[in-house]
């Protein structure tokens, strides 16, 4: 068994506010493998995105990570901060943010950005950054780069900012590249393409992918292995087949069952009724008791944590043995 | 088979009251001590302005009560004080302790009821500039925008001028206040106008307005009540940085000798004065009173910095 | 990018015309302007002539008009005060104006950008606090306050440093400059820092309150996540981005200086345009009023209008030309 290039334990990432403490990542573990493509879904508020930036470092004070484990290849970066951290970011790990238009500095031309990543990270004199850059904006589609590289990033249209974007994560061939919501600002016809094309040049460079979305269609087509996340915690993690197909968690279950299928073999639609708690008012006992449509005796009370079923791992009463005490306490 | 424990317990809604005490913008009051002390500091000088007649121990306005043997005292812990005269006299022998107590109400009046018309006015034809839209829109507009080229200082002057071209000094002295309230809340207008329109514009095209219309009502009081309570925290915010202004401005005219006259004098009128005497050892004169605007104005600032910050949404 | 200058000179004459209609409004308040400038003694028969020649009789707009082309040329009448012709009166004082204005932005810029990115970069430093609290009292203290202040502490208390008056100047051809003697340079000094601290918190305030929203956005976000050093990511995209709208505002402020520059030229009795127009105020001197209105206007209008196309030329995404792909 290789090692993985990412290895999270325990996650904690709380918000102190004067209401109290908020935990908006609650224990969360996983792996990712070296060039695997671990896609993480859930709700709007599920803690994915802020999962993602809790490993690059970039939780805004008062917000903190709060006990846990973070190692990329072996190497613990959890507690890294200031020079050791800024020379991970970007040259180890590579991000994709949501909205390209905004992710670029308008007042410059891509040309620069791309040039000032490459020459912060890789021993590279300003010519020979100029060329990598173009031959980075040749890899992700961006035609004409010779021109286009002195461009400002509002000449260009959402689906190739995105790319400029995919151009700037993977300039210093980063071992793993974290993508938020890569695709959800863009446009439906464009997502096709810019999801395809993550997949394939990190195939090329070797790059794992962390692929954060809401969008259980992106999660099919380009994830290797599926963790879903509520209330921030994961619920349930296993191969993205298996997970479609079979799913074990009666939320997961929820959501396959919320999806339109074109295959013409729709019923109803699934809806799950109630919505997500709130960070302030999470439930007791496994989080999603007060929605689930199988809870019983165990499950307001005590939580429970991933255990390995079939293929993948599940987080939930129905497949584990649960604890019997006279005493509600978990 | 969902239960109800995570659900929270059915409560009777707060009262308006509670929910006030208990919001953002009450906690942030309570434990910024800057801005707790600020308000007590413009309370305190708030009420002293307002109960000057009996905290004062002369009439400064009053010629009778003066007395030019009494001229150019000390403060009362210099060699040459009086007991009489805590803070030392001025050149027409006015207790300056006295005269800052009525300056400061004259200043806080001028600046509040400006303030008031200021808003006032600015509100009104920013409802009017959204309402109607078209020519009146763009004749409002345009008028705001050649306003806002000039400060307010050379619009006010320019009012107060002419005033005085009019009325000839006289019967200027004895309108004076209305004078000042006229012209400093005409420069201010215009930042009121343009965040009522922009809010008016915002509901004008909404649903129901144009339900209204079709029924038959006129949406303009509908618009109204729609409108104000989006408006009322800018409008606030604004209030607050003008009270500040509108009282620098008062206290600048009176400096210049365009405003209050040295028969009534305000703050600004006696630092002019002060100012004459500053070189002879006379000092008083100008720095309390300075010291008393100062003050006054720095509180007003904070408490309107505070405001900002508590009611905008981003930074809670 | 020919269209937007168009337009903008369109707007500039439009506010032009008002203000001139404003001006010209004020002759008419003061009474009889005939009474201004003839003794008692002068007949009625010897007045209606003077009325006559000076076109008094004609109809207000054809006195308008000639009141806009007598502007346009610069002529602008004589003082009632003095008797000379207005414009003499301002061009002698405009040095003093212009150079008190240029030192005292020159200080607040450069005060005040690096103490605004400074309290930005290091929030919760103590000099920051220091920075903010001083800042404070600086927007609270009205420009005249400031100046009594000065001068009570440095030529009074201290005994350094004039108080009133623009020390010894040196003309070179119409322009006066007391820069470039040592008397001239010490009576710049309390003056300009009176008229440039307001502008300098001010400066501070709004560099400091962008810089913090920039800080903010999803690019310095995706920048740090890149792994750009910090100086880089502060300095290279933070300031760049902080500087444009810094810079059109500063630009308004000039001209704002130009006009509060009256109020310090008051405090200090500095020789300018400022004191020409209190004292024409004061003594209810419609001519020189009159020309001071159109002078700052026209002052307030041409900055506005190179701050708008100055603004075009740093922000590439206003440059009209500019097409998506």
């Amino acid at each position: 068994m290789t090692e993985p290039v990412l290895s999270v334990r325990d996650l904690r990432v709380e918000f102190p506010t004067r209401r109290g403490i908020l935990t908006a990542v609650d224990g969360v573990s996983f792996d990712i493998a070296p060039g695997e493509v671990l896609g993480v879904v859930g709700e709007s508020g599920a803690g994915k995105s802020i999962t993602g930036t809790a490993i690059i470092g970039l939780i805004e004070p008062p917000g903190r990570i709060a006990s846990g484990e973070v190692k990329l290849h072996g190497l613990r970066i959890d507690q890294l901060s200031g020079e050791p951290l800024r020379k991970i970011r970007g040259k180890r790990i590579g991000t994709v943010f949501q909205d390209p238009l905004t992710s670029l500095n308008p007042l410059y031309r891509i040309g620069e950005q791309l040039v000032e990543t490459i020459t912060t990270h890789l021993n590279m004199s300003g010519a020979q950054a100029r060329r990598r850059a173009l031959e980075l904006l040749g890899e992700v589609g961006i035609p004409a780069p010779e021109t286009r590289i002195d461009n400002y990033p509002h000449q260009f249209s959402g689906g190739m900012r995105q790319r400029v974007v995919l151009a700037l994560a993977l300039a210093a061939e980063p071992e793993l590249v974290i993508a938020d919501e890569p695709t959800t600002a863009l446009d439906v016809s464009v997502q096709a393409q810019i999801i395809a094309l993550l997949k394939r040049l990190c195939r090329q460079h070797g790059a794992a992918v962390m692929l954060i979305t809401h969008d259980m269609g992106v999660i099919a087509e380009t994830a290797d292995r599926v963790a879903v996340m509520y209330a921030g915690r994961i619920v349930e993690i296993g191969p993205v087949r298996d997970v479609i197909k079979a799913p074990l968690h009666p939320y997961t279950k929820g959501l396959m069952g919320s999806i339109p299928s074109l295959t013409g073999e729709n019923d109803r639609l699934t809806q799950i009724p109630g919505s997500m708690p709130r960070l302030t008012a999470i439930p007791s006992g496994c989080a999603f008791h007060p929605r689930c449509p199988r809870a019983f005796v165990p499950c307001p009370v005590f939580r429970p944590e991933l255990q390995d079923e079939a293929k993948s791992q599940v987080a939930c009463w129905l497949y584990q043995p649960f604890p019997v005490t006279l005493s509600p306490v978990p | 088979m969902a239960t109800e424990a995570s659900e929270a317990p059915l409560t009777r809604r707060p009262t308006r009251l509670a929910s006030f005490l208990d919001s953002d913008v009450a906690y942030s009051f309570l434990h910024s001590r800057i801005t707790i002390v600020a308000a007590i500091v413009a309370l305190v000088i708030v009420a002293a302005a307002l109960f000057a007649p009996v905290i004062a121990t002369q009439d400064p306005y009053d010629l009778r009560q003066l007395s030019i043997i009494d001229s150019h005292i000390p403060p009362v812990w210099q060699a040459d004080g009086d007991k009489r005269f805590l803070l030392g006299t001025d050149d027409q022998g006015r207790d300056v302790f006295s005269t800052i107590l009525y300056g400061s109400r004259q200043s806080i009046a001028i600046g509040i009821v400006s303030t008031l018309f200021a808003a006032a006015l600015g509100i009104a034809l920013g409802l009017i500039a959204g309402y109607a839209g078209g020519a009146i829109d763009t004749v409002i507009m345009r008028a705001a925008d050649i306003q806002s080229t000039f400060p307010a200082i050379l619009i006010a002057m320019l009012i107060d001028g002419t005033s005085r071209a009019l009325f000839g000094q006289q019967r200027h002295d004895n309108v004076v206040f209305w004078v000042m309230v006229l012209s400093i809340g005409l420069s201010f207008w215009v930042q009121y106008a343009r965040t009522v329109r922009g809010s008016t514009l915002v509901e004008k095209s909404k649903d129901y307005v144009l339900a209204a219309r079709l029924i038959g009502i006129r949406p303009g009081l509908i618009l109204l009540r729609h409108v104000l309570p989006n408006v009322v925290g800018p409008v606030l915010v604004i209030a607050t940085i003008n009270l500040a202004l509108a009282i620098i401005t008062e206290a600048t005219l009176s400096f210049l000798g365009l405003g209050l006259p040295s028969t009534q004098p305000s703050l600004g009128t006696l630092i002019q004065i002060g100012q004459k005497y500053l070189f002879a050892g006379e000092w008083w004169i100008a720095i309390f009173p300075g010291a008393t605007l100062a003050a006054l104005v720095l509180a007003v600032n904070l408490l309107g910095d505070w405001l900002r910050d508590a009611l905008n949404p981003r930074l809670r | 990018m020919i269209a937007f200058i168009i337009r903008r000179l369109l707007q500039a004459i439009v506010v032009m015309l008002t203000v001139a209609l404003i001006a010209f409004t004020l002759f008419g308040f003061v009474g009889d302007p005939i009474n201004m400038m003839v003794g008692i003694e002068t007949s009625a028969q010897d007045r209606e002539n003077l009325r006559q020649s000076l076109g008094l009789n004609d109809p207000v707009i054809v006195q308008f008009a000639r009141f806009v082309t007598h502007a346009a040329r610069l002529e602008f009448g004589s003082s009632y005060q003095f008797k000379t012709p207005v414009i003499d009166l301002i061009k002698d004082r405009f040095p003093a104006t212009m150079e008190l204005a240029l030192a005292s932005a020159l200080f607040s810029l450069l005060i005040g950008i690096p103490m605004g990115v400074y309290t930005a970069l290091h929030r919760r430093s103590v000099l920051s606090n220091v920075f903010l609290a001083a800042s404070l009292i600086g927007i609270s203290l009205p420009t005249f306050l400031i100046g009594i202040l000065l001068i009570f502490l440095f030529p009074v208390t201290l005994g350094v440093l004039p108080s009133f008056g623009r020390g010894e100047v040196v003309h070179i051809g119409f322009w006066s400059t007391g820069l470039l003697t040592a008397s001239g340079l010490k009576a710049l000094v309390l003056p300009a820092v009176t008229l440039g601290l307001f502008q300098m918190t001010l400066i501070m305030r709004l560099v400091r309150g962008e810089m913090l929203e920039v800080l903010r956005t999803d690019y310095i976000k995706f920048a740090r996540a890149r792994g750009l050093t910090d100086h880089a990511v502060n300095f290279g995209h933070a300031l760049k981005n902080t500087l444009v709208p810094v810079m059109t505002i500063a630009g308004l402020q000039l001209g704002s200086i130009i006009a509060f520059a009256l109020i310090t030229e008051s405090v200090f009795q500095w020789p300018g345009m400022g004191l020409l127009f209190l004292k024409a105020v004061q003594n209810v001197d419609i001519p020189i009023m009159s020309a001071y209105l159109l002078l700052v206007a026209f002052i307030f209008v041409t900055i506005n209008l190179i701050v708008d196309l100055l603004y075009a030329v740093v922000d590439p995404r206003i440059r009209i030309d500019a097409r998506p792909a």
